[in-house]
């Protein structure tokens, strides 16, 4: 009997480990498979990109990839079609010719699935005036599943709107409603994020929290396509892509 | 202190404090929210409705007869037109502040959140006027026959005037001044509308059976609610892509 136990234990410890173990394998070969299918095809591949805009040729024969973890930034003068090109990644632009693929297929045969992976900020921040900073947000969320209102609260006090959750954004600061629309940056799990201009109207502080924020974003696997006017101060995981050489060079 | 924090947390999960809408409801709640934060919106085409019917005895003739005969005329058409000025303003705000940007770029079907969107826009104007319509039917000497056909079309109506004018609306939303083109883009589709409107009045007070107008007049919502917000989406997209 006293023999018994500890085998007993024994055994049913075994079983144990080897469930777990079990599982765990499976979950690795599983992510393996995911990862391998993620890295046969690049996350987003533009293909031969074509737009003009009255009667002006924005971008000819544009192509680039940009993987899981990077940081893409789009550079030009005012009016060399940084926010065009944006517009055209995100699906709100149709005005191109050429092709777009999301993780290998075409971006309109997997518009849901695309849109589900993007956090799109534009050039208006996309928030109404006559709204409290937490009802634009709850409603963002209603539009977005990826947005996660259990850490409402949290967003709020890190793009320093504490306090101001119940005043309608009419009475905040440029700069306040823009970060009202950034505080989407601490909610979502969305994996691409398309920013113009985020940085515009922000402070200091701010910047380098968002900068931050880019970095860890890509750090986990993200991806980050920006414009801003702003000297990066992102590692190497940076890439610029400048839109006024391309067209020097072509 | 942090397991007070949590407990507090708690709550708040338990009492739904977390809890997101579905698209439908998150549209038609937010909509329904922004026009009680803006009332001047919501009175206007009830103000332009009640002018009208005021203006008009005044300026024709106060005769109770020849008043009676034009009554359902005058309040279905000063009910289009009350609706037709309050549509320009429909996606116009969305527009400009960038969520409807937002709105596109949603993974959640389009139709549900536009025809939440509409459905709003009728609660705050065609039902009000509906509501309001007896007393204009009163004001201009309706018999008292054809109320019941009066509040009825324009109960069936109305909501078909918000879906075809939304198309007008989603369509024009991209242009600089798109007021005038909505009235040529939408009024001919909204006379089939008015037509089996003002008939069905016509035939209450006659004592005619008035079910046969009031079955078009369903008809043709049926048509519009399945339909028109298909129509909307794309053409919210046409004008967002600009």
């Amino acid at each position: 009997m006293t023999q018994l136990c500890p085998t007993t234990t024994y055994f049913v410890y075994n079983a144990l480990l080897s469930a777990v173990f079990a599982k765990n394998i499976g979950r690795f070969a599983a992510s393996v498979a995911f990862e391998v299918v993620l890295l046969s095809a690049p996350r987003l591949k533009i293909e031969n990109l074509f737009c003009e805009r009255d009667e002006r040729i924005l971008f000819d024969q544009l192509c680039f990839d940009v993987e899981a973890g990077e940081v893409v930034q789009i550079e030009g003068q005012n009016g060399s079609g940084k926010t065009t090109l944006l517009r055209i990644l995100s699906g709100l632009s149709r005005n191109f010719e050429g092709e777009i693929y999301w993780q290998g297929e075409p971006v309109q045969e997997c518009a849901e699935s695309f849109r589900e992976s993007l956090l799109y900020f534009g050039h208006q921040p996309g928030v109404k005036a006559v709204l409290t900073p937490e009802e634009n947000l709850r409603w963002y969320a209603s539009m977005h599943p990826t947005i996660d209102l259990s850490k409402l609260d949290y967003a709020l006090a890190r793009v320093g709107l504490t306090g101001y959750e119940d005043a309608p954004c009419h009475t905040l600061s440029a700069g306040q409603n823009r970060r009202v629309s950034l505080a989407r940056l601490y909610l979502s799990s969305a994996p691409l994020w398309i920013l113009d201009e985020p940085f515009t109207a922000i402070d200091k502080r701010g910047v380098a929290e968002k900068e931050a924020l880019i970095e860890e974003h890509a750090a986990q696997g993200g991806t980050v396509i920006l414009t801003t006017h702003h000297e990066l101060a992102i590692g190497d995981r940076i890439r610029r892509i400048n839109l006024d050489q391309l067209m020097g060079t072509s | 202190m942090s397991n007070i924090v949590t407990k507090q947390a708690e709550q708040k999960l338990q009492s739904g404090a977390v809890k997101v809408d579905g698209p439908f409801w998150g549209a038609l709640k937010r909509d329904l929210l922004l026009s009680y934060r803006r009332k001047s919106d919501l009175v206007n085409p009830l103000i332009f409705f009640l002018m009208v019917a005021t203006l008009f005895p005044l300026g024709v003739s106060p005769e109770p007869q020849f008043l009676a005969d034009v009554a359902p005329g005058v309040v279905w058409v000063a009910a289009l037109l009350a609706t037709l000025l309050s549509m320009d303003s429909l996606f116009r705000s969305d527009f400009e502040d960038g969520t409807l940007e937002q709105l596109l770029l949603s993974p959640q079907p389009l139709f549900m959140v536009v025809l939440a969107k509409v459905l709003a826009h009728w609660m705050l104007t065609g039902l009000p006027l509906t509501l309001l319509a007896p007393l204009l039917g009163v004001m201009l000497f309706l018999p008292g026959e054809g109320m019941f056909g009066l509040v009825l079309s324009l109960l069936l109506g109305t909501p078909t005037l918000s879906l075809v004018g939304a198309i007008g609306a989603a369509l024009t939303v991209g242009l600089r001044k798109g007021g005038v083109l909505i009235s040529l883009l939408v009024l001919p589709l909204y006379i089939p509308v008015l037509i089996f409107g003002t008939a069905s009045i016509q035939a209450a007070i006659t004592g005619l059976p008035l079910g046969g107008y009031l079955a078009l007049l369903g008809a043709m919502l049926a048509l519009g609610l399945v339909m028109a917000p298909l129509a909307i989406s794309a053409a919210l997209r046409i004008s967002v892509s600009g």
